[in-house]
């Protein structure tokens, strides 16, 4: 990450390391994902030893250490959406880009992740592509969402 | 905003902005929930301004983007308003018939109401079924008020029980209230809020310093109330705080959190807004109301753990840590967040303390059940908000009653099953609750009776399940769910799981012994005594309560190999209906795995060495010719 | 209990026996020094209590209430009294070893203990060997006593796993082996070989220092530098080995 970019994180949470969460959300926001070093450097900065944070970073799930994908696509694994047939969904995506929940394609097109639920239930079961819900999916609208993908 | 500086300065400020608000003001509200914007409802917004813009009606029309009203299997939902007409399913392409007929002409369009099936269309918000049959307290103002309007919120009586809080009751009297209320905790386990406050209260702090912190960390799988109040008015859930810091913390120095999870960002930046506007209207911050009690509150996000909506783990994970839970032998209302007294309610607590405070504990007390008079934990008292989700009509957010039973809310409210299918259990309380059979349908759904038949209130999540559900699944489902989210630090919770898990799996595919009931029972059960915090300690109970209610799907999965829901993988077999075969080639070129053969107009066969049972041909199939058994 | 009281005696009751204790001390460590035999792997007293491996399992009760909690991060309380070996304890304790057993089928203390509390075999799926069974004393160690921090648990639930950060050698490791001492399934693995020191299970690999006396290859020079500057001696003062020094 850039200098002034990791110092103004730095800076915004007051250098506290009760703030390391939000510092490390802050990071990922800017760069897709966790990058090593800025967390070697983190740890250096905040005198905190890189176990700790390594621990919150690999604890929390929204944090990835490896770059994603341009595209990133979540299936939401929550109870009304799996009753409604989610799992075949994740199948599909994976079949599709003969990936696993959680990997990132090797040309960095998309990356399949899934969520315990987001909240949208009603919407059953729900495919997020890049922050945009898509909700009552099947086979046959994921089938249009997977060939957008493929496209762009 | 100018600054209030004191209480009675707000009803003055109020006064002003209902006199100038003409009641007979055409409105145009559109919902903006997550659900109606997954429909398109923000751009339905835009395309409504811009065409009230094009016809130069700015000036007759105010086009609002409101809350969530609840009813997401709708969506997009408008009211138009003072009529309160009620359109669903509203597209953009709809905006000028809606603004030149019923805004302008007060007509109604038949085509855009709600309809129920039976050929009855209903014309007003309040005589939907989904909607006559609600109370809504807290989700009231959600369709009423812009969330991003501190004056909407304020004309709607906003923050007049601060006001009154402040200038007419002392701090004791206010934790006396809620205790008298009955109002028990909304986020899982029913502990009476007003108890809690008085031990926080009363609990030694050698600075006076008292965390006061709302959890907002919905991770109930199914569950998306707090969601919907946080985003949709949340200007409530920090009124509510504000009230509480003050009766707990005041005199001294409360200092106030909200925990939001991380896959709710709307909800973030809507109370962060919020957050702000109170402190310029100095209803937050220094001297709240010109008065001598001070209280801020600051946002945390949550980084994606559902553990960390348990009380010890959400504090440690706000200091900085992992959020593992630790032992509570001392209670966090004594020693929590940085070791100091702690009070930890969810959002809807928090919503129903203004209410509690403008109407009185009287007013509170008539609605739910049992008797809360002389014991807190004598009945459930207020409303409840539900999820209804699942394999139900009409799913969205349900808040009714505490008493209310399963039937009135499933059927009643929800419409019942979708399909012509049958009903078979409800499951309510997320990982922690378990699932109720047809047979219990009848139950008055309240805290006590709830734990009773070995489920749980939960956050409220209620995700109906139907004849094409298996409970056996189900119960992986949430056995794996925890196994995922447990923070992995007890033997008997992280082994437990897993093994629980390796054993469900196998029982899915077919590979069960009979032997595995009893021993799946036992781990249960260690995993429930042994394990140190809430997740836990409930862990078991889908699993339990799919057991006790639907044993014979259990005994079918394993002597007999059985899923007859056509659900378990390793137990059916897709194959084509000839019947109903117009051989399309549909299912033919959509099948991952080439397992379909046929030609055009000929009937279609599924070659059952090559199917990879995912489903596809039966997704895509109109003609419901694809069959699993 | 609050803060004021911390410290001060008091008495509670072991299966109906009055005895004498601390308030706010590890109920584990009171009931050891009383010679009660509680079994355990993730406790040790010269480290804060974690409560992971839940063998110290006891029922205790206050009041009309009684719970099954571990004894080793409860506390000592006025008027507690305290059950072993109930039913309860018996069967959850049973089980939790078949656990630990299939985690760890190799590891020599869990069979120990296994077989001394009468569980020769476990029904659930087997991992192989001496496998980690996560209680997370290394790193308690690690941090309170070495303050090195080398290791520490990431990730969660059943993927959770006890390493240096990715998995590489760690700086802060400082070679001392503390870890490995502490470690209830000896699953870490310390070589001393070629006057190299490894610690195998943290990729760590340090140059041992050779005595100044006697030439024997002692300890890794980083660790001997780390101990110096920590409690604020000369380098000089380790040239020599603890036998010759």
């Amino acid at each position: 990450m850039e200098d002034a970019k990791f110092k103004a994180i730095l800076e915004r949470h007051g250098r506290d390391p009760a703030n390391l969460l939000a510092m490390l959300q802050d990071i990922q926001k800017e760069e897709n994902y966790l990058p090593r070093e800025d967390l070697v450097r983190l740890a250096k900065e905040l005198a905190v030893p890189i176990t700790r944070i390594y621990g919150l970073a690999t604890f929390f799930k929204a944090f990835s250490l490896k770059p994603r994908g341009k595209h990133i696509c979540t299936v939401c694994m929550g109870t009304a959406c799996h009753v409604r047939g989610a799992p075949r969904l994740v199948e599909q995506v994976e079949r599709e880009f003969s990936l696993k929940a959680g990997e990132t394609t090797p040309d960095r097109k998309l990356t399949l992740e899934t969520v315990n639920c987001v909240g949208a239930c009603a919407l059953g079961p729900l495919v997020i592509l890049d922050g945009e819900y898509h909700g009552n999916m099947n086979a046959a609208k994921l089938d249009k969402v997977i060939t957008e993908v493929k496209k762009g | 905003m100018a600054k209030f500086k004191k209480p009675e300065d707000l009803a003055k400020y109020r006064e002003g902005l209902v006199a100038r608000r003409d009641p007979k003001q055409k409105i145009v509200a559109v919902c903006a929930g997550t659900g109606c914007c997954a429909y398109g409802a923000k751009k339905l917004v835009e395309a409504f301004r811009q065409a009230v813009a094009e016809r130069k009606l700015e000036g007759e029309v105010t086009v609002r983007s409101t809350g969530c009203h609840g009813f997401c299997e709708r969506g997009p939902l408008v009211v138009v308003r003072p009529q309160e007409y009620f359109y669903q399913r509203v597209k953009i392409d709809d905006i000028p018939e809606i603004l030149e007929k019923t805004v302008q002409q007060g007509e109604v369009i038949e085509r855009l109401l709600y309809h129920d099936g039976q050929g009855k269309a209903y014309v007003h918000e309040h005589e939907v079924p989904f909607y006559k049959n609600q109370m809504r307290l807290i989700l009231a103002q959600n369709g009423l008020l812009d969330p991003t309007s501190l004056d909407d919120y304020i004309a709607l009586g906003g923050y007049a029980a601060l006001a009154k809080a402040l200038a007419t009751h002392r701090p004791e009297e206010l934790v006396e209230m809620v205790k008298k209320s009955g109002l028990r905790g909304r986020g899982g386990g029913g502990f009476p809020a007003g108890v809690k406050w008085e031990t926080v209260r009363k609990a030694p702090s050698n600075d006076g310093v008292r965390y006061i912190i709302c959890n907002g960390d919905e991770g109930d799988p199914g569950a998306f109330m707090d969601r919907s109040v946080m985003e949709g008015n949340p200007h409530l859930v920090i009124e509510g705080m504000i009230i509480g810091a003050y009766a707990i913390g005041h005199p001294g120095k409360p200092h106030g959190y909200i925990y939001v999870r991380n896959e709710y960002p709307l909800a973030v930046e809507r109370l962060g807004l919020a957050l702000q506007q109170a402190r310029e209207a100095g209803l937050l911050g220094q001297n709240i109301l010109g008065t001598d009690f001070s209280f801020d509150i600051r946002i945390n996000k949550g980084g994606g753990a559902f553990v960390c909506g348990e009380s010890t783990a959400l504090m440690a994970s706000i200091e900085g840590q992992v959020g593992e839970p630790r032992a509570k032998h001392i209670h966090t209302a004594v020693a929590g967040l940085y070791d100091k007294p702690t009070n930890l309610n969810n959002v809807e607590t928090w919503a129903n303390v203004p209410l509690i405070v403008n109407r009185g504990v009287e007013w509170f007390t008539g609605i739910g059940t049992g008797d809360v008079t002389d014991n807190p934990w004598g009945g459930s008292k207020g409303t409840k908000i539900f999820a209804l989700v699942g394999k139900v009509n009409n799913t969205g957010l349900v808040e009714v009653p505490m008493g209310a039973t399963l039937r009135h809310i499933i059927y009643d409210i929800g419409g019942g099953i979708p399909g012509g299918k049958k009903f078979k259990a409800v499951q309510t309380g997320g990982p922690s609750g378990g699932c109720i059979p047809e047979a219990m349908l009848d139950m008055p759904v309240d805290f006590d009776k709830l734990t009773e038949v070995g489920s749980m209130m939960g956050s409220g999540g209620m995700i109906v399940m139907d004849e094409s559900t298996c409970m056996v699944d189900v119960a992986r489902y949430f056995v794996n769910f925890l196994a995922d989210e447990s923070c992995g630090k007890c033997v008997s919770c992280r082994e437990g799981l897993k093994q629980l898990a390796a054993m469900l799996e196998r029982i899915t595919q077919g590979k069960g012994v009979p032997e595995d009931l009893d021993r799946l029972v036992q781990l249960g059960d260690t995993v429930a005594e042994a394990s140190l915090c809430a997740l836990g300690q409930t862990a078991p109970n889908p699993l339990r309560s799919t057991m006790k209610y639907f044993p014979d799907e259990y005994r079918e999965h394993i002597l007999e190999k059985k899923c007859r829901a056509g659900v378990c993988k390793g137990l059916i077999t897709f194959s084509v209906i000839p019947d109903k075969c117009v051989g399309c080639l549909l299912c033919k070129r959509k099948c991952p795995a080439s397992a379909i053969t046929g030609e055009a107009k000929k009937v279609h066969v599924i070659d059952p060495a090559k199917c990879i049972k995912c489903g596809v041909c039966r997704d895509v199939c109109r003609y419901d010719a694809i069959r699993v058994e | 209990m609050s803060e004021l009281e911390m410290g001060k005696p008091t008495s509670f009751r072991v299966n109906g026996h009055e005895h004498q204790g601390v308030v706010g001390e590890s109920l584990l460590l009171a009931l050891r020094r009383l010679g009660y035999e509680v079994p355990s792997l993730c406790y040790h007293e010269a480290v804060s209590p974690y409560g992971a491996c839940r063998l110290c399992l006891v029922e205790v009760g206050k009041g009309k209430r009684r719970k099954l909690t571990t004894s080793c991060n409860f506390p000592v309380q006025p008027g507690i009294e305290v059950f072993l070996d109930t039913d309860k304890v018996v069967a959850q304790r049973k089980v939790i070893l078949q656990l630990l057993l299939a985690q760890a089928p190799e590891a020599a203390r869990v069979k120990e203990l296994a077989a001394e509390y009468g569980v020769s075999d476990t029904p659930f799926e087997k991992k192989q060997g001496n496998a980690c069974i996560l209680c997370g004393l290394c790193a308690r160690v690690c941090r309170e006593i070495v303050r090195a921090d080398a290791i520490a648990f990431s990730s969660r639930g059943t993927t959770k796993e006890m390493d240096t950060p990715y998995r590489e050698a760690n700086e802060a490791c400082i070679g001392c082996g503390a870890c490995v001492f502490v470690c209830p399934t000896d699953c870490i693995g310390l070589k001393d070989e070629n006057g190299i020191r490894e610690i195998v299970r943290w990729h760590r690999k340090l140059p041992l220092k050779k005595c100044a006396a006697c030439g024997r290859p002692f300890a890794p020079t980083f660790q001997l530098n780390a101990f110096a500057a920590q409690i604020g001696v000369e380098r000089t003062h380790f040239d020599k080995c603890p036998d010759c020094r």
